[in-house]
């Protein structure tokens, strides 16, 4: 029975000669092959070569100190209000006597974590934030086994005082 | 009865009553923002000049203009007066100005301050402010100071309106705190850091439109825009009972007294109720309280929805006018 009028008679007409020594097809097949080892290769050898990221590009977050070596986060919860995922979660203290070289401001992030599961990387933590101390760097955020690894505390987020981590192509150029 | 008009808006109140009363009988649009008014505390006004205003004419009998502009917090309304408020340039210029003085020694430490979120001085220099500050001077500083075990005063942000002084003048018996010194060295201070022990000295934390005075029981607790507000009660001997609870989980991290359109206290609630009920067990809990949807407080929080009949902009109560008539 036929239900619609778009059924075609499929037809299969008899091969020419050249048709039938296959040859030709197969040279023409064996030129587009040969054509795409002289072309610029898509791919990179990753482990050696590491691809260029675009200055715009948003990857794992970074938790600044300043140049003392201050945490810049005070635990104003602009980052975690502004969050359109509810990725970040944080616990504020107070500095004691004795921590100023550790903190900048008299408040500061006892507890800060960012679920990587969750973050979509919209970087608009980094436009909220007034202190200067989160920023998207152009690192990978690694594959893990579980899900509970990729709650990013600060000993991850923090960056190194010895191992700075650079955001110059992404700070602001202007302040407030 | 007096017919006065305000930005193009005419109202017929009594007499006796101030601009700001009466712009506030008209609706929020209309009023003029205040930082040192509080209508349950009386005498209060007339510090900050946040609420100048503009009288183009003064009465029907003398109709000439008001040579400056007046605290409209201090200024009785006439018959005929005609007053402008937003529809004013020269208010708009001068409120500017008045933002900038008050944040002349204001730190401008948000990110840390508790109030954020709820500071009259955030929304009045984010509506009336510029972004920019012209000073190069210092700004003054002081060490923090604890008013007894649960107070903390950050002298710093004090904008001196005096609200905390009529507090402790007129809510509380025997006033140990005040104003010392003058002009640009005044700051509020206990002699000798007395430790304030009133059953209801807490609501000077309330009435204070800035983050000078904060609650040390829930100092960095959390941000406000997390925590849910809450009405609720509960039978107290000494006060209402009547108060915010503000929610974090389960957890009850701040009782407040509950605070009108204009977010000034309508109950004093005493410090057994503040400081030692932060279980929701000693509470009769009624439901989400009120907040305004363009608060960051209302980020995430959900209401009952309510007949708009209950949120009409005109409905203001009278009861503030008929306080701040006694006096």
């Amino acid at each position: 029975m036929q239900l619609t009028n778009r059924s075609k008679v499929v037809t299969k007409p008899e091969m020419t000669f050249v048709e039938r020594l296959y040859l030709p097809a197969i040279v023409s097949g064996l030129a587009i092959t040969i054509k795409h080892l002289f072309k610029k290769k898509a791919t990179l050898r990753y482990p050696e070569v590491t691809r260029e990221f675009a200055p715009v590009y948003r990857g794992m977050h970074v938790l600044k100190r300043d140049e003392a070596g201050r945490e810049n986060c005070t635990a104003c919860g602009l980052c975690a209000v502004s969050c359109p995922a509810e990725a970040i979660t944080m616990d504020a203290a107070e500095r004691q006597k004795g921590e100023e070289h550790l903190y900048r401001e008299e408040k500061y992030a006892a507890k800060y974590e960012i679920n990587m599961l969750r973050c979509i990387y919209c970087g608009l933590c980094e436009e909220a934030c007034p202190k200067d101390a989160i920023y998207l760097t152009d690192r990978l955020v690694p594959s893990e086994f579980t899900r509970g690894e990729f709650v990013y505390g600060k000993d991850i987020l923090v960056e190194k005082i010895d191992d700075r981590v650079d955001i110059s192509k992404r700070k602001k150029s202007y302040t407030i | 009865m007096a017919k006065v008009t305000i930005d193009g808006r005419v109202i017929e109140v009594p007499d006796g009553i101030t601009i700001l009363q009466a712009a506030r009988m008209i609706g929020p649009e209309v009023a003029p923002p205040t930082m040192c008014y509080h209508s349950k505390l009386k005498t209060s006004g007339g510090y900050c000049r946040t609420c100048l205003v503009e009288v183009t004419k003064g009465s029907e009998i003398d109709p000439r203009p008001m040579p400056k502009l007046v605290a409209s917090c201090r200024t009785n309304v006439m018959d005929g007066m005609e007053v402008g408020n937003l529809s004013s340039p020269k208010v708009i210029e001068a409120r500017k100005s008045v933002v900038e003085f008050l944040l002349l020694n204001h730190p401008l430490d948000c990110p840390i301050c508790d109030q954020a979120g709820e500071c009259h001085l955030q929304d009045l220099s984010y509506e009336h402010g510029s972004s920019k500050t012209r000073t190069d001077f210092e700004r003054r500083t002081f060490e923090k100071i604890s008013i007894g075990e649960k107070i903390q005063l950050h002298m710093t942000r004090c904008i001196l309106c005096y609200r905390c002084v009529k507090v402790a003048e007129q809510i509380t018996d025997g006033r140990v705190h005040g104003v010392i010194n003058r002009g640009d060295h005044s700051e509020i201070s206990t002699y000798i850091e007395q430790a304030i022990d009133n059953d209801f000295s807490g609501n000077m934390i309330d009435v204070c439109p800035v983050g000078a005075l904060t609650d040390k029981t829930f100092r960095f607790k959390s941000r406000v825009w997390f925590t849910k507000p809450v009405l609720a009660h509960r039978n107290c001997e000494k006060c209402s009972g009547n108060v915010n609870l503000w929610f974090k989980g389960d957890e009850v991290l701040r009782v407040t007294g509950r605070k009108d359109q204009w977010g000034e206290v309508e109950e004093f609630i005493c410090n057994t109720c503040r400081y030692d009920k932060k279980a929701t067990s000693d509470w009769t809990v009624e439901g989400p309280s009120h907040v305004n949807r363009h608060s960051v407080i209302s980020a995430n929080h959900y209401e009952v929805f309510t007949k708009p009949t209950e949120f009409k902009l005109n409905d203001v109560k009278p009861l503030a006018i008929q306080e701040g008539d006694k006096s």
